[in-house]
């Protein structure tokens, strides 16, 4: 990929190969890859989220040899796959169990570039294809929730599709062109099932664009300095693969504890009532990794104006390597930014507990205090409000000013440094001097 | 550049190469607009869906002070059949401060001010709204809390529209033909 290549073939069949196809070559060269040294576990979330796109294909396929993708039937073949089906309840569970399992990793994958700051150049591009695979994970993910067909299925989709609606002009007629219909019915289950099977092979697709962006700079790491020597590394294959096989492993444990015995903490009870098109469920919520975007869908009093801080809050992650102005990568030096970043997750969270409760529950049980434009200030909408204003201030104005203002600490000369030396020991003018900013 | 290549074929009239290039160009994306169509309209409505087009229904089935929800175009339709009260209410509000001014008496049909005949979905994100719920008394939208009055109208929340009024007309006097 990048690099010169150490690999000599030795022989004769491998000499043919190599100068035929050189796969091996390819290979090889993955593997040995020089990987700086330094990697903590917040790095294995990449080989866990690729080992996690392969357990959602493979239990995908089986679940779709026995599923039916119509109005009439779809309901039914997902109650014939949990009850007739050999060990069908065991892939469904794995599906259904991957698919959190696998926004939990993206998640922590995410919130691990935003820390030590790996979005930044030369990893740009990187970044923006990584943003692309969870926009399209979002988006295959709500195909698939769509597909049991029961009635937090229906009006999910129902909602969902009507946001593009909220568009003036045009959104009405590509609502009813993305449906197929009046509404939400088969025929919109039927495109979606078509679509729910597509869009993993073109994520895998974007995963080989990911893992080819990476390969070009080669991995950032917890300190954020560049790799100097070749002491500043250890090959990918044994170090890398061990380690990532080990967080894999440990993955795979939450993973299991969730398919056995709590496949169905993270579904919607309404979801085992058939779709109704006219009975919309009491409460009607997203899957849990959807809620903070629900919740700012739903903090702003206005539909259209909604709909583009949905779109704005999405988009912020791709404007990111370009809002952030401070050249030092790793938040590990910025003690101002680590306060920041951590606001920001408690503002994410905050977000989605208001996205599972209705806008008008109170925070503070049983305390009325007074009601500003629409709901109580003591409501679940105005805390979203409150956390959706931060979660918009640390993209706008937060990322781009303090870069510009904050003093970080020194950071390490070399990747080596900090490794063997201790940081309190480290020789004088050991510093990078980041501080001190052209 | 003809004398560095010296005895080889001469180019021949640069405009007659670009008129190539670009009647090729052309002709490929008419070919490529030309079969996208066809895949892109696939997904809109198919014949027999569109055909859903019309209902009848007798109002007299409801009861005062009742609403019943039918399925139209494949989506809710609500029936109500109002009590002088909520007519009143309605009409008294006709000039109050909305999003989407409206008086009660164009949503309805001249002397039928009892019945209410709306398409269910609310105009925010496509929910379907409860009967009697909300401060106005009319429906409340589980979804995002849109609350709507007596006559349909939004009042609060952040559906942007009222309840949207089909076409609709009385065959008999308790008959209705909507679509």
């Amino acid at each position: 990929m990048s690099g010169p290549s150490t690999y000599e073939p030795k022989t004769a069949i491998e000499r043919w190969l190599d100068a035929r196809l050189p796969i091996i070559r390819f290979g090889v060269d993955l593997m040995e890859f020089p990987t700086p040294k330094n990697l903590n576990y917040w790095w294995t979330f990449g080989g866990i989220l690729a080992f996690c796109l392969g357990v959602q294909i493979v239990s995908g396929i089986v679940l779709a040899m026995h599923y039916d993708a119509s109005g009439a039937g779809a309901f039914n073949s997902i109650q014939h796959i949990m009850r007739d089906v050999n060990y069908g309840w065991l892939v469904r569970y794995i599906h259904t169990t991957g698919a959190s399992m696998f926004f939990v990793a993206v998640y922590i994958h995410i919130f691990r570039g935003v820390y030590y700051g790996s979005y930044k150049a030369p990893r740009e591009l990187l970044w923006l294809i990584g943003a692309a695979i969870y926009l399209l994970m979002m988006a295959t993910a709500f195909f698939g929730y769509v597909l049991p067909w029961g009635n937090m299925s229906f009006w999910g989709a129902k909602v969902i599709t009507n946001i593009v609606g909220a568009v003036p002009v045009i959104g009405p007629p590509i609502t009813t062109w993305l449906v197929g219909g009046f509404t939400v019915d088969s025929p919109t289950l039927n495109r979606f099932f078509s679509l729910h099977y597509l869009f993993p092979f073109i994520i895998a697709a974007f995963v080989a664009l990911h893992v080819w962006a990476l390969h070009v700079p080669g991995n950032s790491n917890p300190t954020g300095v560049d790799v100097k020597s070749k002491s500043d590394t250890v090959p990918f294959h044994p170090y890398y693969t061990v380690k990532d096989g080990f967080a894999i492993a440990l993955f795979m444990i939450v993973f299991a504890i969730f398919v056995f015995y709590l496949p169905n903490a993270l579904l919607d009870t309404d979801n085992n009532i058939p779709a109704n098109p006219i009975q919309t469920p009491p409460h009607i919520v997203p899957e849990w990794y959807l809620l903070p975007y629900y919740a700012i869908l739903r903090a702003i009093p206005d539909k259209l104006m909604g709909v583009i801080f949905l779109a704005l809050a999405i988009g912020n992650i791709f404007a990111l390597p370009w809002l952030d102005t401070s050249r030092v990568r790793s938040m590990r030096y910025r003690p101002q930014a680590k306060i920041y970043f951590l606001f920001l997750i408690i503002a994410c969270l905050v977000l989605g507990y208001c996205g599972a409760h209705e806008p008008d529950e109170k925070i503070i049980p049983h305390l009325t205090t007074f009601t500003l434009i629409d709901y109580d200030v003591n409501s679940s909408c105005w805390l979203s409000r409150v956390a959706a204003v931060y979660y918009f201030l640390w993209f706008w104005l937060i990322t781009p000013f303090l870069g510009l203002r904050e003093t970080p600490l020194p950071a390490p000369e070399s990747i080596s440094t900090p490794v063997l030396s201790h940081p309190a020991a480290a020789p004088a003018g050991a510093s990078a001097a980041p501080e001190k900013k052209g | 550049m003809a004398e560095s290549v010296a005895g080889e074929h001469v180019e021949p009239d640069p405009s007659r190469r670009d008129f190539i290039h670009i009647a090729a160009i052309a002709a490929a994306a008419g070919g490529v607009a030309a079969i996208a169509w066809p895949f892109i309209d696939q997904m809109n409505p198919a014949s027999d869906t569109l055909a859903l087009s019309s209902i009848e229904y007798d109002v007299s089935k409801v009861a005062l002070g009742q609403q019943v929800t039918v399925l139209y175009r494949k989506q809710p339709l609500f029936v109500r059949h109002r009590t002088p009260a909520e007519i009143q209410k309605a009409v008294a509000d006709d000039h109050a401060d909305m999003k989407d001014p409206a008086t009660d008496e164009s949503r309805v049909k001249p002397g039928k001010a009892e019945w209410l005949i709306l398409i269910g979905v609310c105009t925010h994100l496509g929910c379907t709204p409860t009967f009697g719920g909300g401060d106005w008394g009319g429906w409340f939208c589980p979804c995002h809390g849109s609350q709507y009055d007596t006559s349909g109208r939004i009042r609060k929340g952040p559906a942007p529209k009222n309840l949207a009024v089909p076409d609709y007309t009385f065959e008999t006097d308790t008959k209705i033909k909507v679509g």
